[in-house]
Formats: C-alpha cells, sequence, structure tokens
C-alpha cells in the first residue's frame, strides 16, 4: 500500500494526455443522472420537491445532451476512457451521432414525462420512487445510448430493466403484478441470451470493446461463429425490441402500468433493443446482417403487419397504443434488414421519432382518460366539444404516428421505402406502405371515435350525448398536462416541416454505423 | 431463534462484524476484499442482529433508513469520479494524497472513496430488502 514513486513507464499502458473539458459531456448525462437519483431517494419523504429534483436533473442532462450532440457533430465520433486506460482494457464510452441523438431525444422525453406525472402520479405514489425510478432509467437508457463496451452495455440493460421492474408495480395492483411478472421474465430471458452472446463473443475474439470488436471481427477468417453469434443476438435484442414473433410480452404488459409510466416505455425501452441492434448487426457484424438481411425482413414485415392489425382489432385505447409501439418496431427493423445507407438513416430518424411519437401518444391517452373517465372506444366520444385543442393534438399526433405528411414520421419511412427501393428490396417498401395504411386507418377510427363523434357508441350523428361519468372541462386540465403534449407536439411539428438538418444527423450516424473507420479511429486515436 | 445465549451473543457478534467488515473494506484496493464484500459482511451482522433482537431494534442501530444510506452511497460513488475533471484527466482516473498521520503515512485515493460508495449502496440496499423480508414474517 505504501506510496513507492514507481519507475514503470505508464505511457503504454494509460491515457496520458489532457482531455479537453468537453469530453466529460460523454459522462455527464450518466453521472447527473445518478447523483440525481440518489439525492431525490434521500428525499423521497418530500413529495411536493421530489418532482423538482428530477425537473432540474432532467435539464442539466438535457443540455448537456445538446453539448454532446454539437460536440460529435463538429468534431466527429468522441470517445473517454475510463480511469485512463488504454482501450480495449480501458470501458470506453464512444459517442456517434446516433448514440448522441437518441440520448438527446429520450432526454426531452423523459423531461416531458416527469412533467406530466406532477399532476397525474398521486402524492403517496411518489413515496414510492416515482422520480427516483424515472431518474435512474434515464441514466440506463443514456447510458446504453453512449458506452462504447458491449459488456458495459449489458450493465445498463441491467440498470434500466431494474429501474422500468420498480415503475411497473407502482400501484400494488393485482393486474399490474401479472403484467410485471410477463415483461420480467421475457426481459429477464432476452437479457440472459446477450449475455450469453457477450460471453461467447469474449471467447472468440477476446475483446469487450466495440470498436476492438468490430476491427476484429472484419479480419476474422472463420465466419460459422460469427454468424451464429449474430443469429443469438438478433434474437435477445429483438425480444427487447418487441420483434415479431416475441413481442407478445409488449400488448400483454403495457396497459397495466400507470400511463405516465407506459408513456415512458413505450418511448425509451424498445428503441434501446432496436438501438442494441443496429449497433451489433451494423458496426460490429455486418457480414452476419448481410446473411440475416431476408430473415430480418421478414421478420420486421411481420412486425409491422401484425402491429398495424393489432391496433385494427383493438377497442381498449391502451392496448391499440402498445400495438402501434410494435408497427413502428417493425419500420425500424426494415431500416435494419436493408441495410444501405439511406435506409439505415431511415432507421435512425424513425427511431428518434418513434421515442417522441409514443411517448405523447401515451399522454394523450392519459389525457383522454382524463376528460372522458373511460379507455374504451365504445364507450368514448365527443371529445371534440370539450377540447378543441386536444382534439387538434390528437389529430396531429395521430397522423404522425401513421407517418402521414408534413410530420416528422412522414421523412422517416420515406427514406426507409427510398433506402429499400434503392437496395431491390421492394417487398419491405411494400410492407411499410401497406402497415402504414393500416395504422393509418386503425388511428383514425380512434380519432373518428373519441373526438369526432358527439358521444358513445350509440349516439346519434348530429346529437352530443350526455357527458360522461367522471369526465373534467378543458379548463380543469393543469398546465402540467398541457405544456408536455404542446411540446411535444411542436417538436413533432417542426422536424417534420424542417426535416433538414435532422436528416444530416441521421446520416452522418448511418454513415459513422456502415463504415466504422470513424467509430474505431475515435477508440484507438489517430483519427478525430 | 429466541433463545437466551444467541440474544446474549448476538450484539457482540454483529459488533465484531462491522468491525470486519470495514477491515475487509479499507484493504480492498490491493488485497482481497473491498466495498461489495464488505457490505455483505455488513448486512449479515445487520440480519445476525434484527433475527435476535427484533427488526425495530435494527431499525434504530442504524440510525437513517436503509434507503437513505444506499442513495447517500450512490452519491459517494458519483461524487469521487469527478476530482479528475480538475486534473484534464478521463472520468474515473484516480487520484492519490499521502497524508502523514502519526508518525506514519495514509494514502487517501478517489479509489477508496468510490469503494466506500459502493460498501453504503450495498448496506442500505440488502439490509432494505432484509428488513422488510423479516418484517413479513414476524
Amino acid at each position: 500500500m505504501a506510496a513507492t514513486k514507481t519507475t514503470v513507464d505508464i505511457t503504454a499502458a494509460m491515457v496520458t494526455e489532457a482531455v479537453p473539458l468537453a469530453d466529460w459531456l460523454l459522462v455527464a448525462p450518466v453521472l447527473l443522472t445518478m447523483a440525481g437519483g440518489a439525492i431525490s431517494i434521500i428525499f423521497r419523504k418530500k413529495s411536493a420537491t421530489q418532482p423538482w429534483i428530477a425537473i432540474t436533473t432532467i435539464a442539466l442532462v438535457i443540455l448537456s445532451n445538446i453539448g454532446l450532440l454539437n460536440h460529435v457533430l463538429t468534431n466527429g465520433v468522441v470517445t473517454m476512457v475510463m480511469g485512463s486506460w488504454l482501450p480495449p482494457f480501458g470501458i470506453a464510452f464512444t459517442a456517434d451521432p446516433l448514440g448522441a441523438l437518441l440520448a438527446l431525444t429520450a432526454s426531452v422525453a423523459t423531461m416531458c414525462v416527469a412533467v406530466f406525472a406532477m399532476n397525474s402520479i398521486a402524492e403517496n405514489e411518489r413515496r414510492y420512487g416515482f422520480y427516483p425510478f424515472l431518474l435512474m432509467l434515464l441514466c440506463g437508457v443514456t447510458g446504453s445510448f453512449l458506452t462504447g463496451d458491449i459488456f458495459n452495455l449489458y450493465v445498463w440493460f441491467e440498470v434500466l430493466l431494474i429501474s422500468s421492474f420498480g415503475m411497473q408495480i407502482l400501484g400494488n395492483e393485482k393486474v399490474q403484478i401479472d403484467g410485471a411478472v410477463k415483461y420480467a421474465v421475457l426481459n429477464l430471458i432476452a437479457t440472459t441470451l446477450f449475455l450469453a452472446a457477450t460471453g461467447l463473443l469474449y471467447g472468440l475474439v477476446g475483446t469487450l470493446n466495440m470498436a476492438d470488436i468490430a476491427g476484429k471481427l472484419k479480419a476474422f477468417d472463420n465466419s460459422g461463429p460469427m454468424l451464429g453469434l449474430a443469429t443469438l443476438y438478433f434474437l435477445a435484442f429483438a425480444m427487447k425490441a418487441a420483434a415479431f414473433p416475441v413481442n407478445f410480452w409488449l400488448p400483454a404488459s403495457y396497459h397495466t402500468p400507470r400511463l405516465v409510466v407506459a408513456a415512458i416505455f413505450a418511448g425509451l425501452l424498445t428503441k434501446v433493443g432496436v438501438y442494441a441492434l443496429l449497433r451489433v448487426m451494423l458496426l460490429l457484424m455486418p457480414e452476419g446482417r448481410d446473411w440475416l438481411a431476408s430473415l430480418i425482413g421478414i421478420v420486421a414485415i411481420a412486425t409491422m403487419l401484425t402491429g398495424s392489425l393489432g391496433a385494427l382489432a383493438q377497442t381498449d385505447i391502451r392496448r391499440l397504443m402498445a400495438y402501434l409501439v410494435i408497427a413502428g418496431i417493425g419500420a425500424m427493423m426494415a431500416g435494419i434488414a436493408v441495410g444501405n445507407e439511406v435506409a439505415v438513416s431511415g432507421a435512425i430518424f424513425y427511431s428518434m421519432h418513434s421515442v417522441l411519437i409514443m411517448t405523447a401518444l401515451y399522454l394523450l391517452v392519459a389525457f383522454m382518460f382524463q376528460m372522458s373517465g373511460t379507455f374504451s372506444l365504445r364507450e368514448i366520444g365527443g371529445l371534440y366539444i370539450r377540447t378543441p385543442l386536444g382534439a387538434g393534438i390528437g389529430l396531429i399526433l395521430l397522423l404522425a404516428v401513421a407517418g402521414l405528411p408534413p410530420f416528422s414520421g412522414f421523412w422517416a419511412k420515406l427514406l426507409l421505402v427510398a433506402g429499400a427501393l434503392e437496395a431491390g428490396r421492394g417487398w419491405v417498401a411494400a410492407g411499410i406502405l401497406v402497415s402504414g395504411l393500416f395504422t393509418t386507418i386503425a388511428v383514425g377510427r380512434l380519432w373518428i371515435f373519441a373526438f369526432w363523434r358527439g358521444g358513445n357508441e350509440h349516439t346519434v350523428d348530429g346529437i352530443q350525448a350526455l357527458p360522461i361519468a367522471r369526465s373534467s372541462d378543458a379548463a380543469d386540465i393543469s398546465w402540467s398536462i398541457w405544456l408536455p403534449l404542446i411540446i411535444l407536439t411542436a417538436l413533432i411539428f417542426v422536424i417534420g416541416i424542417l426535416p433538414e438538418t435532422m436528416m444530416s444527423i441521421t446520416e452522418n450516424g448511418a454513415k459513422t454505423l456502415i463504415d466504422p473507420t470513424a467509430y474505431i479511429g475515435s477508440v484507438f486515436g489517430g483519427i478525430r | 431463534m429466541n433463545t437466551l445465549i444467541f440474544r446474549t451473543v448476538a450484539p457482540y457478534l454483529s459488533a465484531l462484524m462491522m468491525l470486519f467488515s470495514v477491515f475487509v473494506l479499507l484493504r480492498g484496493h490491493n488485497e482481497p476484499g473491498g466495498g461489495f464484500i464488505g457490505g455483505l459482511i455488513a448486512v449479515s451482522a445487520f440480519a445476525i442482529y434484527g433475527i435476535a433482537c427484533g427488526v425495530s431494534a435494527v431499525r434504530r442501530a442504524m440510525k437513517f433508513h436503509p434507503m437513505s444510506i444506499a442513495a447517500s452511497g450512490l452519491l459517494l460513488a458519483v461524487v469521487s469520479v469527478l476530482p479528475s475533471l480538475f486534473f484534464s484527466q478521463p472520468a474515473m482516473t484516480s487520484q492519490w494524497l499521502a497524508l502523514p498521520f502519526l508518525g506514519t503515512v495514509i494514502d487517501l485515493s478517489t479509489p477508496l472513496f468510490f469503494d466506500i460508495g459502493v460498501y453504503l449502496v450495498v448496506v442500505g440496499a440488502i439490509s432494505s430488502i432484509a428488513l422488510s423480508l423479516e418484517e413479513r414474517a414476524d
């Protein structure tokens, strides 16, 4: 233990040059959310200050993520290795445009949920830790997006999973426990597969650093084990992302938690699975992706179709939304199946769009429930009369999720279809368009039933039914419900009107994924 | 487990185990041990005390709520990552401070504080689970 001066030359093993302050933006989101989570656990009894701790923390995270995205776009891929150890031994945090963009989007969605929850999570439920769990969930999600080490990715998965278990049973109802068990078991199986695949990968290439893996697998002669690993990773992450046929856990569990919780789940969790697929399939194992491309394409189309048809069949609005999440996952996987630059750019665009839109839609469901007191499409109705603004927001959000112009979903689907046609995979493009049509019908039906018609199922056209029990007036809706809805809708609208900036970011992200030179160069020095 | 012998011995036993857990925590940097295993030993001390004297006695002995202990440990671990920020080094780079104390030199370092953070997280989280399980059994 004695501090004898060592004469060993450490330059061979450690980072010795000074690290610019801006590189700390890589770890700032994780550190901030962890500290914020810890502080909000210490003050868990003070339920009035809880939201403000969370909102302050998330605001700082958003600022730091904006800085990080800017840093990545101006200076290329950024890497910081923990503890000054040189990669591949030190654990690397590496941000490329994909990770930085998704981290920023996730923090914005979390902020909206944190504000929305001020009103909709009861005071006594805050004591069970809604806000600490929310912060730790964001910690796990941003950690997943920014880490450059595949085992570390597993660790962040665990962080976000454990927080999500806690959030899911908030309320302690029997049906929630039932949903949580399905969710937990399936996700734990997926995580175990992920861990097993990572162990095998380590046995194969002897490294866990993603850049190192990408480089070593490229030089690998025997492709058999690598293809097996790619399949294993594909199954594990497809389960997380809720792709057909391993998606049954999602509709079985997403309608049970509190709606704000479902909003953040639908916004973030499945997208982490998609992100992991993008990262592993495109950056680490492009050969494996080429080999699996047709399978991924079939899975993508089946996911899109089951999602949109499922949405058509539902009468419970919450379940309908769960199927819309699945339909979106299919579209993102279509981008991975096609795998050229345009389609991958579309998949990244869609992930970003999906984080915002799914969060917004679940918040819309919570808002609709507050206005009408029901989740059933048969019972609901007449919301247009009561809240024209709410109906407008609803229309924009529902058209956006169906991918109609001029909203953000349109550009994502445009890129996906263009990419699929360019690669000669017309059937993937057809799948995207057909599923888009079904989704349009499903959401159109939802909007007409909930907002347009005068009352519930039995209302005669042109007549407004008596107010439904438990309904409240638009004037009673607090700002903490309007604000997140309006901000998310505005973002979706603005991205839809001015997609160029976003497209250049996603294109940049796709380039970095498909050609890993910049990524590897950033981790191992040289190209910066 | 309500025997006289156990109830008499338990407080001394848990006191010894607490001491041992701190010893294991502090030797952890260069030798087997560390925050995680030290924390587990401390939790077993609390558990033994709880089985002998009841959960409320343990809660009194802990002074703070286990969740607060875990949270402050997490906070300490986060703070211990920060010092390298001021030396323009990557996060978690260890900083050492040799402190002369009563004729000997004590090496203080950021990994030590990180380890203490881990110790507190383990103590808080596991004892929180153990105590609520034991409360259920009562």
